[in-house]
């Protein structure tokens, strides 16, 4: 039986596709079995974060109405081969599906995958409560803003509300130059205030849009800062304990250590 | 003297203090927020542990949460009848 996980956030736009369509890319790296599951009915774009888009044939609510079998509806990805999405519908309203009908869902996928993680949509709505409700455990995905952190406390609290405890966090966007000038909230204001565990920290990356732009998760480009940020979250999930990446450094010389470091097998 | 003396060692506030702290009072806020169905089990469980110490009004109780800039208060309003004389 795998584990199903809600990626969260209440504010839109702070990178939970982006965060999801990573993290699953990463599990499925190391050998898991994966499925992405799109909740954001109506407003679908992992399939396009993932690169996916044009093999779509059957989504989420075809299943959840039985139109076809789960199977059918999977779509493998293009780089990995233990590695699925179960898109959105397009075209219909968040009330197509209840939460019953995607515990159900997410059961089901469960007994064939490792990990099923679940890309939530913005709000609190019904699309939230679709979301979250076959999850055993949630990642809210937060930036250093004050808007993007209050909604992270209200989910938090929401979660709580539907028996879900112990959500972990993920900083998304982090800018060391402005953490450093005190311009930026760091790790540690963010984790003070929120007081949940801390997952992952992601600094802010180009190379995000330009994997987004082609359509392939950044957690696969061994280059990427983002990427290795993606890649200590999925150890963290798997259970290795791995020091955050120090966001005060810039420097060529540091940088250039760092490289050395992971290229000698410390990553 | 002091003021001049700070801003000489650029020790003006930092945005991300004013982050942090703007946040923290609307949290204050944010989280203070019971909802109608909790409001009530408190009002119910609050005549019922009273009830044994005073005769009270219970259609005149009122309970809320006020809020002022800082901080979040539970203020109850509790006509009282008559105090009973032992338990």
């Amino acid at each position: 039986m795998g584990k199903s996980i809600v990626v969260t956030s209440g504010k839109g736009g702070v990178g939970k596709t982006t965060a999801a369509a990573n993290i699953g890319t990463g599990l499925a790296q190391i050998g898991r079995r994966v499925c992405l599951v799109d909740a954001d009915i109506g407003l679908r774009n992992l399939d396009v974060v993932m690169g996916l888009e044009n093999r779509i044939v059957y989504d989420l609510i075809d299943v959840v109405e039985g139109n076809c079998r789960i199977r059918s509806a999977l779509i493998k990805d293009k780089r990995l081969e233990n590695l699925f999405l179960l898109p959105a519908a397009q075209t219909r309203e968040k009330d197509a599906v209840s939460p019953e009908q995607m515990q159900v869902l997410i059961e089901d996928l469960k007994k064939e995958f490792d990990y099923v993680l679940v890309d939530c949509p913005a709000g609190i709505e019904q699309g939230f409560k679709n979301a979250i409700a076959g999850a055993d455990v949630a990642i809210i995905v937060t930036t250093p803003e004050v808007s993007a952190v209050r909604d992270a406390d209200r989910i938090v609290g929401l979660l709580e509300a539907s028996e879900l405890y112990d959500p972990q966090l993920i900083i998304n966007r982090i800018r060391p130059d402005m953490v450093r000038k005190g311009d930026m909230m760091t790790t540690e204001d963010i984790i003070d205030i929120l007081a949940i565990k801390l997952l992952g920290i992601v600094p802010d990356d180009e190379s995000i849009i330009v994997s987004t732009n082609r359509g392939e998760p950044s957690v696969l480009d061994k280059k990427s800062l983002s990427g290795q940020a993606f890649r200590n979250i999925v150890r963290r999930l798997e259970g290795a304990s791995v020091p955050f990446l120090p966001i005060e450094e810039r420097s060529v010389v540091k940088r250039l250590l760092r490289m050395f470091n992971n290229v000698s097998g410390r990553s | 003297m002091l003021e001049w003396l700070s801003r000489l060692f650029g020790a003006t506030e930092q945005s991300k203090d004013k982050a942090k702290e703007r946040l923290r009072l609307v949290l204050v806020h944010d989280r203070a927020v019971l909802s109608p169905g909790l409001l009530d089990a408190l009002r119910e469980e609050m005549i019922h542990v009273l009830s044994k110490y005073m005769e009270i009004d219970e259609k005149g109780l009122e309970v809320n949460l006020n809020r002022s800039d800082e901080s979040v208060a539970l203020v109850a309003n509790i006509p009282v009848r008559r105090v009973k004389r032992k338990l």
